[in-house]
């Protein structure tokens, strides 16, 4: 195996990681929910009454972070070879799946895996291994 | 103070922080995502690393929410009930990872990068949300398939 130390972050991915587990703490002990980005977007599909501010205001969060990164740190690094029609496949597949398992790699990942969760584990084994196997189809078997 | 973070202010804050997170871990470009995904090339371990930083603070603070009864603000919590694991978890999570790994992004990341004005991300975002209506329209036709036959 070989690692690719030139894009290697280690301590700035374990901070930016401590910062997705504070807010998933913050999110279940205040909020009492699991801090799930498909299960959130995904309920204004179907919205309830009551519960549809709180999703919106949290997906304003997400949108609003840009900004306040950019003024505390500048720009960040993007680097996006996949084309147009690969991005909207790409999409179509991960609001299916997610959907229909329930969540993606906050709400089981970080979150299920936090709470010793079984399903969740098995869930991420799934997506990751996946992942693996698709990146290895793309850049190694066909490309 | 209560009331204001009952509606909606500590939604936002704690999007904008699990934001800001994302982009300072990495999670925010998608050739890094790849890079990880990437095992069998020159891989970069940079999101082992983000995961272990969120699942050591996650542990911590799930311990103590499954000992709760209420949350801070005083109503219920909300902990998942479902320990299932079916073909709907799997074959969804299987869909998840080849989209993950076709484009690079999560659903969290690529809201993100939709709120800093990335062209690709409002596209990839456009598919995700047509994807997930796909799974409402599919579980509607299948609830009244169920209420017809009962």
């Amino acid at each position: 195996m070989l690692i690719d130390w030139n894009h290697f972050t280690p301590w700035l991915s374990l901070a930016g990681g401590i910062l997705l587990g504070i807010a998933s703490a913050l999110f279940i002990l205040v909020n009492g929910r699991v801090l799930g980005i498909s299960g959130i977007v995904g309920g204004l599909l179907s919205p309830k009454a009551g519960d549809v501010t709180w999703r919106v205001a949290f997906v304003l969060g997400l949108l609003a972070a840009p900004m306040l990164y950019a003024s505390l740190r500048g720009p960040w690094a993007v680097r996006i070879d996949a084309g147009w029609g690969t991005v909207v496949a790409a999409g179509l597949l991960v609001g299916i799946g997610t959907r229909y398992a329930s969540g993606c790699t906050s709400g089981h990942g970080v979150c299920g895996l936090s709470r010793l969760s079984p399903r969740s584990l098995v869930a991420t084994i799934c997506f990751m291994a996946t992942g693996f196997l698709v990146v290895y189809v793309v850049r190694h078997a066909i490309g | 103070m209560k009331r204001i973070l009952e509606h909606g202010l500590s939604e936002f804050l704690i999007g904008l922080l699990f934001g800001f997170g994302l982009i300072l871990s990495g999670m925010t470009d998608p050739g890094k995502v790849i890079g990880f995904l990437d095992l069998f090339g020159t891989w970069d371990p940079s999101l082992a690393f983000v995961m272990g930083g969120a699942v050591a603070v996650g542990v911590v603070a799930f311990g103590l929410a499954k000992k709760r009864t209420a949350n801070v603000l005083g109503s219920a919590m909300r902990l998942p009930t479902s320990d299932d694991i079916d073909a709907r978890l799997i074959l969804g999570s299987v869909l998840f990872g080849a989209g993950w790994g076709l484009a690079g992004f999560c659903p969290g990341p690529a809201l993100v990068s939709l709120g800093a004005g990335q062209d690709k991300a409002v596209v990839f975002v456009v598919g995700m949300v047509l994807g997930m209506l796909v799974f409402e329209v599919l579980e509607r036709r299948k609830a009244k398939a169920i209420a017809a036959a009962a």
